[in-house]
């Protein structure tokens, strides 16, 4: 168990000092998404009233393909100098490999939400009607619904060609119920009309059980020749 | 084994074509719908086909993952494969029907259109990382990625009925008991379109066994070192896959 959590610690910290100093996903990522708004901003040109009924599904489009663009560079860089052969050999557990991932991945990602999100307020003037802080639950589990799956996917499509189309054809149908839960709650929270709450139990119950599956297979996927 | 195959075929097709002609023409027709819910011989049976060879699949790479047994891994390919062909007929008659009964092709709450949908959606890219991912781990990632699948379905089902009942939509064809000769043909249908099924299974199912035994007869021969053979054999690789 103290293995885990240092091997998990040790490559977390890796990652985000890596990510820190070159900012590449990052940088991509707000890029990318701030693409996605504009071109939001100028396909709909809705009221305030309307607005509350779209921007859930508008906001998670920009974050899901955002977070591909991250998810993609996941494993990329650990396949320069054959680092991930390494690992394979090494005797420390896959599973904190994977965990690092997952979470570093929660953390860019979160990151970027928390920077995109007042954007999506000023672009379409939203004001919620519903009680705001249920959107935390939903943006931390819907998130990390993304990223677990992503993560897990990103380490499958490495051994196939064209990776970068892979992942969200891989990841895209296994993620309705979790979009599903992410755009419902956060219209419902926007527009008041209906409780989140079952969106929430949705969403955790998608992180519970996937989470279960990754950390169950990931050693399978990582040791498959 | 190789005389049993077109035996089985031609009873396959006088069944399939007993089926055909009890749903067109024994069949009553139905009170509300009149002809057009005929095409329900259609599309219940390959629903459940296509449901009980996704099941298969399942349980197929659950196997691979536990045993690594190769007859196992092919039947989970082929039926994934053949799944999806039924699933796609499902989603085709679907909106055929409903498009007369219910006035729209298509309802984005009804749960059995788009969890069928999604369903789909998990077993195509089931076959599209079957097919770009390189020979030697395929097999192991595509019995994870089924795993995951069939994880999902029960999330999917859920998250569309909850959707649902948040949300309004047509009034779809309530209940009303079937008539006992309705429901026969049904079966009959359905019994029909299973042993079709199981003929398309294994012809591809032998299909996907000789394939492998030439794959690996040519990396044996290529181990081996000889060059000329092996270089008459390259077109061979090629034309086969």
């Amino acid at each position: 168990m103290s293995s885990l959590r240092t091997v998990t610690l040790a490559t977390l910290v890796k990652d985000i000092r890596l990510e820190w100093r070159s900012k590449d996903a990052l940088n991509s990522m707000l890029f990318f998404s701030l693409l996605v708004v504009v071109i939001f901003v100028f396909s709909f040109d809705p009221l305030a009233e309307e607005s509350r009924h779209i921007v859930g599904g508008l906001v998670w489009i920009a974050f899901l393909f955002a977070a591909v663009v991250a998810l993609n560079q996941t494993w990329a860089r650990e396949l320069r100098n054959q680092v991930l052969d390494a690992y394979r050999v090494s005797p420390a557990p896959a599973n904190a490999l994977f965990l690092a991932k997952s979470i570093g991945n929660f953390i860019f990602v979160s990151v970027l939400e928390a920077l995109m999100a007042p954007l999506f307020v000023i672009f379409y003037n939203l004001h919620v009607l519903g009680p705001a802080w249920q959107l935390i639950p939903i943006a931390l589990l819907g998130t990390w619904a993304l990223v677990v799956n992503g993560t897990f996917f990103a380490a499958m499509s490495l051994r196939t060609r064209n990776r970068e189309i892979m992942l969200p054809l891989l990841l895209f149908p296994i993620s309705i119920p979790a979009v599903i839960g992410m755009v419902a709650g956060t219209t419902a929270i926007l527009t008041g009309e209906e409780s989140a709450h079952f969106y929430i139990v949705l969403l955790l119950t998608y992180d519970v059980v996937f989470t279960t599956a990754s950390l169950g297979l990931f050693e399978t996927v990582l040791h498959a020749e | 084994m190789k005389r049993l195959f077109p035996i089985l075929s031609v009873l396959t097709a006088a069944f399939l074509a007993y089926a055909l002609y009890r749903a067109l023409v024994i069949a009553p027709t139905d009170a509300l719908q009149g002809d057009v819910y005929r095409i329900i011989y259609y599309h219940v049976p390959s629903a459940w086909t296509a449901f009980l060879l996704f099941l298969i699949n399942f349980v197929g790479s659950i196997i691979y993952l536990i045993r690594r047994s190769q007859k196992a891994d092919i039947l989970a390919l082929v039926s994934a494969e053949v799944g999806v062909v039924f699933c796609t007929i499902v989603l085709v008659t679907g909106p055929i029907w409903a498009r007369p009964v219910w006035g729209i092709w298509w309802a984005p709450g009804d749960i059995r259109l788009t969890s069928t949908l999604v369903l789909w959606l998990i077993y195509v890219s089931y076959l599209v990382l079957r097919r770009f991912s390189t020979s030697a781990q395929t097999q192991m990632l595509a019995a994870a990625l089924a795993v995951f699948g069939a994880l999902d379905v029960p999330l999917v089902y859920f998250s569309i009925w909850f959707f649902r009942t948040q949300h309004p939509q047509p009034v779809i064809g309530g209940g009303g008991s079937m008539d006992p000769r309705m429901l026969h043909t049904l079966l009959i249908n359905w019994l029909a379109f299973l042993c079709f099924a199981f003929l398309i299974c294994w012809s591809r199912y032998r299909l996907e066994v000789l394939h492998r035994e030439i794959d690996e007869a040519h990396a044996m021969e290529s181990l081996s070192g000889d060059r000329d053979s092996n270089k008459a054999s390259m077109p061979l690789t090629r034309s086969g896959k």
